[in-house]
Parts: structure tokens; sequence; C-alpha cells
């Protein structure tokens, strides 16, 4: 019991050691990237390449002035970015990053945990991170930081509904909602023909879940909330230093947990070529799709323009919401007929 | 290290389901209620009844919750509103039904029987009890009528939102 207590505080603190970098890492790939689409150089003065950029991004807002407003609703204010932050730390617990490496001579599953209802429990998590965004946006008492809060509330429990059939579809195509089974349901021949994604009924499943999943995370085209033409910075106007950094925290979060999620859920995992034989491959395997689906949501960031708030209701109300019904019936059928 | 966790959980669940009624800001009241429920679902993983505790969070703190937050902050708080008259008889009226709550309460506690839980192995589940495939189980065998009756239920409270709202909107 004690032994593997331990093992659970050591996974944890690896990996959140390895999420908090990535998401310093995560800010300077985004400009790069940027810089690329947009014909420019991006940052290359801090360091070789710039990548000492996120550090010095780091200590320059530690060093920023620390402002509450004077008719803010203060305990609120300093909650809301720890409310939004810790729910997007709590999901990597049960994401299976591989499948099991013997290292120091003993067996090491490369999760945290395993729970019977690993799915939901990431479910109830990114519906609690609303929470922090909206008591962000009320609290700051300024007009354009609740309008930004309103809407991602709104935004969110809207998608929130396509992104949760979405997941029904794949539950009742896996049997399990335990991620490590959906995982293991996926490995084929070479490692990747038993993906989600390559099973008829599923295709479907997937487009609505990246769109609904790139909703959830507030990225554009979908960053009502933070539109800054309109909102100067949505939810998060008046916030600086730290706590700024928090939210800007969470939002790469909640970017990785969907990547990750849209991996386990559809490209297999850490399934792959050879993973049966090398072990640690998974783990390389894994952290390129996540890689690769970031760099796909960074590409339609600089290239799609944002949604008008009435466009987006309705896209989410009237297209993905009826879709994602009519691929559960599908994924159902598919099921009952094979069996 | 079970019983420690239930104190943990049971002490914040009490204390913030007090705040709620001692609460002046309507705000204040949904964030403990908030608390409530989440400490209601950390005790419910301590019984090994996870589908509970993920439904828990995933229906009330997320979904409904969010709902009251989303309308206590439209409204803003409620200075200007003329104070609701307060119905004294009601009052009185508060007296026998917390009477027969607390009498229930022990009637209930009285007929439970403790209860031990198989801890066989199921299809690699942890427990045999509380996990998705046994409540799945039981709700589309055993309970498959109260199952359909609440979501015909559910599905009618829709619709009258939605007669509602057409009619508002005329």
């Amino acid at each position: 019991m004690t032994n593997l207590l331990i093992e659970w505080i050591i996974k944890t603190l690896v990996i959140l050691f390895i999420l908090v970098t990535a998401v310093a890492y995560l800010t300077l790939l985004e400009r790069k990237v940027m810089s690329w689409i947009q014909l420019r150089i991006g940052p290359n003065r801090v360091g070789f390449w710039g990548l000492l950029q996120p550090v010095a991004d780091g200590l320059k807002m530690v060093f920023k002035e620390d402002i509450i407003p004077t008719e803010a609703n203060k305990w609120l204010y300093i909650a809301a970015p720890a409310l939004s932050l810790v729910p997007a730390l709590m999901t990597f617990i049960v994401i299976p990053y591989g499948s099991q490496v013997t290292m120091f001579g003993r067996t090491i599953e490369l999760h945290v945990t395993r729970m019977d209802v690993g799915l939901l429990y990431i479910f109830a998590l990114t519906s609690l991170g609303v929470f922090g965004i909206a008591l962000a946006g009320w609290s700051s008492n300024n007009k354009y930081s609740l309008m930004g809060g309103l809407r991602s509330s709104a935004q969110m429990i809207s998608y929130e509904l396509a992104f949760g059939l979405s997941i029904v579809s794949v539950v009742l195509y896996s049997g399990s909602l335990d991620l490590v089974t959906i995982v293991e349901k996926q490995s084929g021949w070479l490692g990747h023909l038993g993906w989600n994604l390559f099973s008829p009924p599923l295709i479907p499943v997937f487009a609505v879940f990246v769109t609904a999943a790139l909703a959830e995370c507030n990225r554009t085209p979908f960053d009502l909330p933070e539109a800054e033409s309109e909102l100067v910075a949505g939810y998060h106007t008046e916030y600086s230093s730290m706590k700024f950094v928090m939210f800007q925290m969470a939002e790469y979060l909640n970017l990785i947990t969907s990547a990750s999620m849209t991996t386990t859920l559809f490209l297999g995992g850490w399934n792959g070529p050879f993973v049966g034989r090398y072990p640690i491959l998974g783990l390389v395997y894994f952290v390129c799709k996540v890689l690769f689906l970031i760099l796909i949501a960074m590409w339609i960031r600089f290239t799609v323009p944002r949604f008008r708030y009435d466009q987006l209701m309705r896209f989410g109300w009237s297209v993905l919401l009826p879709a994602s019904i009519i691929n559960v019936v599908i994924s159902a059928t598919w099921v009952m007929l094979r069996g | 290290m079970e019983k420690v966790l239930f104190v943990i959980f049971a002490v914040i669940a009490i204390a913030s389901a007090l705040n709620i009624l001692l609460q002046r800001n309507p705000l204040y009241s949904a964030l403990s209620l908030i608390g409530t429920l989440a400490s209601l679902s950390a005790l419910y993983v301590t019984l090994r009844a996870q589908f509970l505790a993920a439904i828990q969070i995933v229906v009330y703190a997320g979904a409904i919750m969010v709902l009251f937050v989303f309308v206590i902050m439209l409204l803003n708080e409620p200075k200007d509103q003329p104070q609701v008259e307060k119905q004294k008889w009601l009052r009185y009226l508060a007296i026998p039904f917390a009477g027969l709550l607390i009498a229930e309460t022990f009637y209930v506690i009285r007929s439970v029987r403790p209860l031990t839980l198989s801890a066989t192995t199921v299809d690699g589940a942890e427990y045999a009890v509380g996990t998705v495939s046994s409540i799945g189980l039981a709700l589309f065998t055993d309970y498959l009528l109260p199952f359909e009756v609440t979501s015909v239920l559910i599905l009618m409270a829709v619709v009258g939102a939605m007669v509602l709202a057409k009619r508002e909107g005329d």
C-alpha cells in the first residue's frame, strides 16, 4: 500500500513537472507557428531559437504588479484562477501514456491510476472548469469581463452536450469507460489498424468530437469569451501577474487535455508499430500524436476567422448536437449488428 | 484512511450546507452548495460508488449549478428588488414538516441492515457494486420501468419548457 502510494506520488509529480514545462514551451511553439504562418521570424532573441523565451516571460510575469480592482469581489477574484487551473491539472491522472515499462526492477504502468469511470471523471472536471471562468468574469466587476464570463459559460454548456454525446459513441464501441481499456482495445495489426478513427461509424464522431473539443478549450474559431476586438480580453481583462498566468496555463492545459483525449479515444493512444516489443515506444507515439493534434489546433487558430456569437450558438445547437445524436444512433446500430 | 477521509469530507459537507443557509449573498450560497455536492461525491468514492460520484459532479455540480450561478450572475445582487414578503404561517408549517423529515430519517436508519459489499472481481472491475456495468445491468433489467418512466418525465419537462419559451416570444 505504501509502495503504491509512493509510486502514485512520484508519477503525479513527474507528470506535473512535465505539464508545467510543456505549457511554458507551448506558448513559444504557438508564437513560432504563428510567425511561420504569417511569414515572420517570431521570438528569436532570448536564447538560441528563442528557447529561453518562456523563462523570460515567466520571470516577467512574476515581477508584474498584482492588481485587484477596488470594486471587485475580492475572495472570488482570487479564487477564480485557481478554480480554473486545478480541474485542468486533475484530468491527467487517468490518461494512459503507455503500456508498462520495467524500471528500477519493477513493472511500472504508464498511467497514474485507472478507474472504472475514467471518462466520466474527465468529463466532470471539464464541466467544473466553467466555474473559474464564469466567476472570474463576475467578480472583476467589469462589463467586458462579465460578458466574457457569461459567453464562455453559455458556450461551454452548449458544446458540452455534443462533446458528451460523441463520447457516448466511443463508449458504445469500446464497451468501457476506462481509458486504459479503451486504448488496449485499439491495438491492431501493426499497431494502428485498430484505431477507433478507422472504424466506419466513428469517423463522423471524430469530426464532431474535435470540433466540440476546440470549442471547449475556447480556442479560435470559438474563442468568443476573449474576443479582443469586442471584449478587450474577456473574462481575464482585469487580471495581471500570476493570476493571469494561471488562466493562460489552464487554457493550454485544456488544449493538452483535449489533444490527449482525442489521441486516447480515436488515435489509439500509445499504440503503434513495435510497441509490443519496445514498450517505451508507446510513450513516444503518444507524445507525437498529442503534439500533432496541438499543431493542427494552432494551424486552425491562425487560419480560421472567429465565429459571431449567434452563429456559434446556432452551430452548437442545431448542427453539432443533432449530428452527435445521429452518430450515437448509427454507432449503436453498428455495435448491435456486429454483435 | 477511509475513516479520516470520511470525517474530513463529512465536516466539509455539513459546514458548507450550513453556509448555504447563513449566507445573505445568493452567489455564495450557490457556491457553498457546490461544496456540499463535491464533498458528498467524495463520500460516494469512499463507499466505492465511483459511478454515482462522477455522475453527482457531472449532473449537479457541472450542469445544474452552472445554470444556477449563471442566473444569479445575470440578475446580479437583488439590491433594488423589493423584499420578498415573509409569510408567518409558512414558518409554523415548517415545524411539522421538519419533524416529519427527522422521523423519516430515523425510520430509514433503523431499517438499514449492515451491508457487506462483495469484493469479487468482475471483468477486471475493482468492485462488483457501484461500477458502471453493474449499475447499467440493474437499470436495464430490474429497474427498467422506473428508468423509462423517468426519461418520459424529463422529456415532458423539456417539451413543456420549449412550449413556454415559444409563447413568450410571440
